[in-house]
């Protein structure tokens, strides 16, 4: 059975990584890194960020909020202590970049570019609730401004990571393409909210949250169907994934790979069994290379 | 997960998950590390125990490992609102410390979809049992009532840092309230077991609701309950009370968990009479092991304020560190 896809700029060993968020050195304890297809870490900004007010996740049907607000220690901590920790793992090390305005993202894109690091996820999809929610993946001509810089910045493979929140999707990832994205990453959460009704105020600290987990799985497998017959560029499928069926539906839809994320929290082992279930999958339906799937459901 | 699965059936599901699994790098026991509980266990008789049910550890896997399969021995209603569930779990049991916690899958079929963080309420590693006490108020909690025996209990943990214990201590003083009367059990027999007194006040709505007072006694502490329906617990009544055990008894430390305004009651009575103290905090989680970043409050450190994680750098912290809301 090939489980390799090839996945801008890398070839992995099967379609299954972390979605960027719900994925740390801690998940070493649970689960073994070396079969994953790629790691994917959480954001990682210029400057050390104390996140936003909790509570900062509840729950909701078949899914959950978060506002964590990219929390963390920064690059030069994260180059020192956290890309070395990785150098112990042969699965390909994806930074999530993420920062304030173009410039900043150019200069981080560019710190991050160290020995271990085999690619750069631009997150340019956080809600960014300081500004109602807005966020650059929102509008095709920020998208493209921000990923060309990026784009010089590093010789490192760049995935774009866009967001739902837009009516624009498919112009937002022609505008990625455009300037020079290797492969995107289809999607994030979705802006949303939920209301405490005994205490009548918000659940989440920051009012607005990102909606994940399977509620969402329907939406994004939309935009990936939506977005792959828009660009030529490979497309990450992130939104809801639990299974392999959940995995299959994104390669079907025509992503070559799948990003895990709230489902991580609900079964720490879920990646593992993601893995050997499209490779069960597989089998069932005689098929000998799972990259032969990409697409397969897209009417022509 | 409560329709009736066989032991097999456990067995099985506990082999596959090891099997898939592999064990990178195991976190170094928590703090307060209290060695074996034979003595405490010995005292309690626990009816309803099928032979011979098993935990993943025990299945020929790793017994470092957090992603456990635990055997329900019983679950029952003990009170109103509280419930008690005693699980078969060697490998967890044994490496589990007092103030530690385990992430549990509450429904395997998405509902709720987040697993829910308990507190060992007891823990016997001589029979390889952890029991957990808690209140049905939501969609988790309501399902993990509806475990039987021989269910299985899909845990993650143990979890997080625990209460640290100093030998050389000759009291403590346990206030608990709420979910912090099952928390501070295995506080009570890890002190028990140093020879350092244990005096306990237990907080609740009313007497019934006071479920641990038996397992702190049998652990050797003094107790004392207070509740809202005598007008005992007030924080006024409460600052009286307290204050007159630590006027009155060689109290080293204090411990609390379970309630905001006990918290901030103990921490100013501590810092006042120059008294270390520990809090088990809680929060809502998302991953359990601090890789989310969902479960963040501020601490107050000689640094500064803090941004820390409730489930990994806690949930236990020191008293004088923690910031109210």
């Amino acid at each position: 059975m090939d489980m390799r896809v090839a996945v801008g700029g890398l070839m992995l060993q099967n379609p299954v990584m972390p979605a960027s968020g719900t994925f740390g050195e801690e998940m070493a304890q649970v689960i073994d890194l070396n079969a994953l297809g790629a790691l994917v870490t959480k954001s990682v900004t210029p400057l050390p960020r104390t996140g936003n007010r909790s509570p900062r996740v509840a729950e909701t049907m078949a899914g959950m909020l978060n506002s964590v607000g990219i929390q963390g220690k920064g690059i030069n901590a994260f180059v020192r202590d956290t890309v070395p920790f990785y150098r112990g793992f042969q699965s390909p090390l994806v930074v999530s970049v993420s920062a304030d305005t173009a410039d900043e993202f150019a200069d981080l894109a560019s710190s991050a570019t160290v020995p271990g690091v085999a690619a750069l996820e631009v997150n340019i999809s956080c809600p960014n609730l300081e500004d109602d929610g807005r966020s650059y993946a929102m509008d095709p001509l920020q998208t493209r401004r921000v990923l060309e810089k990026v784009r010089s910045a590093t010789h490192l493979p760049l995935w774009a990571k866009l967001t739902p929140n837009t009516g624009a999707l498919t112009e937002v990832a022609q505008a990625a393409e455009a300037a020079g994205a290797d492969a995107l990453v289809v999607a994030n959460t979705i802006l949303a909210m939920a209301i405490d009704v005994e205490t009548r105020k918000p659940k989440i600290g920051n009012v607005m949250g990102g909606l994940s987990g399977p509620a969402i799985k329907p939406i994004i497998v939309r935009m990936v169907y939506q977005t792959a017959r828009a660009v030529r560029i490979p497309i990450i499928g992130c939104g809801g994934v639990a299974s392999g069926n959940d995995a299959l539906e994104y390669l079907l839809a025509g992503a070559s790979a799948v990003q895990v994320g709230t489902y991580n929290f609900v079964q720490p082992t879920a990646m593992s069994t993601i893995i050997a279930e499209i490779e069960a999958y597989a089998v069932r339906h005689g098929v000998s290379r799972i990259a032969d799937l990409i697409g397969a459901a897209q009417q022509r | 997960m409560s329709t009736a699965r066989s032991m097999d059936d456990v067995r099985n599901a506990a082999m596959r998950e090891l099997s898939a699994r592999a064990v990178n790098g195991s976190e170094p026991s928590a703090t307060g590390g209290t060695g074996e509980e034979a003595s405490v266990s010995d005292r309690l008789a626990v009816s309803g125990a099928p032979g011979g049910p098993m935990a993943a550890g025990e299945s020929g896997g790793s017994s470092e490992s957090l992603a456990q399969i635990g055997g329900v021995l019983f679950n029952r209603q003990v009170s109103t609102r509280y419930w008690h569930l005693a699980v078969s779990a060697p490998a967890a049991a044994a490496a589990c410390a007092p103030g530690q916690f385990f992430y549990l899958r509450c429904g395997d079929d998405g509902e709720p979809l987040l697993r829910r963080p308990m507190s060992v309420y007891q823990m016997h590693r001589g029979r390889g049992e952890l029991h957990f006490l808690y209140a049905v108020k939501g969609a988790g909690t309501t399902r993990l009532a509806q475990l039987r025996t021989g269910d299985s209990l899909d845990m993650v943990g143990p979890l997080g840092h625990g209460f640290t214990l100093d030998p050389d201590w000759r009291g403590v003083l346990l206030v608990a309230r709420g979910v912090g009367l099952a928390t501070l059990g295995p506080v009570a027999a890890a002190a028990n077991r140093m020879g350092i007194r244990v005096t306990a006040v237990l907080s609740a709505q009313t007497a019934r609701d006071v479920l641990s007072e038996s397992y702190m006694r049998s652990c050797g502490a003094r107790t004392l309950v207070v509740t809202d329906d005598t007008g005992t617990s007030g924080v006024p009544a409460m600052r009286e009370l307290v204050a007159g055990i630590l006027a009155s008894e060689p109290i080293d430390a204090l411990f609390t968990c379970g309630s905001q305004r006990l918290t901030a009651l103990l921490q100013e009575m501590a810092a006042e009479r120059g008294l270390p103290g520990q809090a088990a905090l809680e929060e809502p989680m998302g991953c359990g092991l601090g890789v989310c970043y969902c479960c963040v409050r501020p601490f107050a450190r000689e640094e500064g304020i803090e941004h820390l994680r409730v489930c990994r750098d806690g949930p236990v912290f020191p008293l004088a560190e923690v910031i109210m809301r």
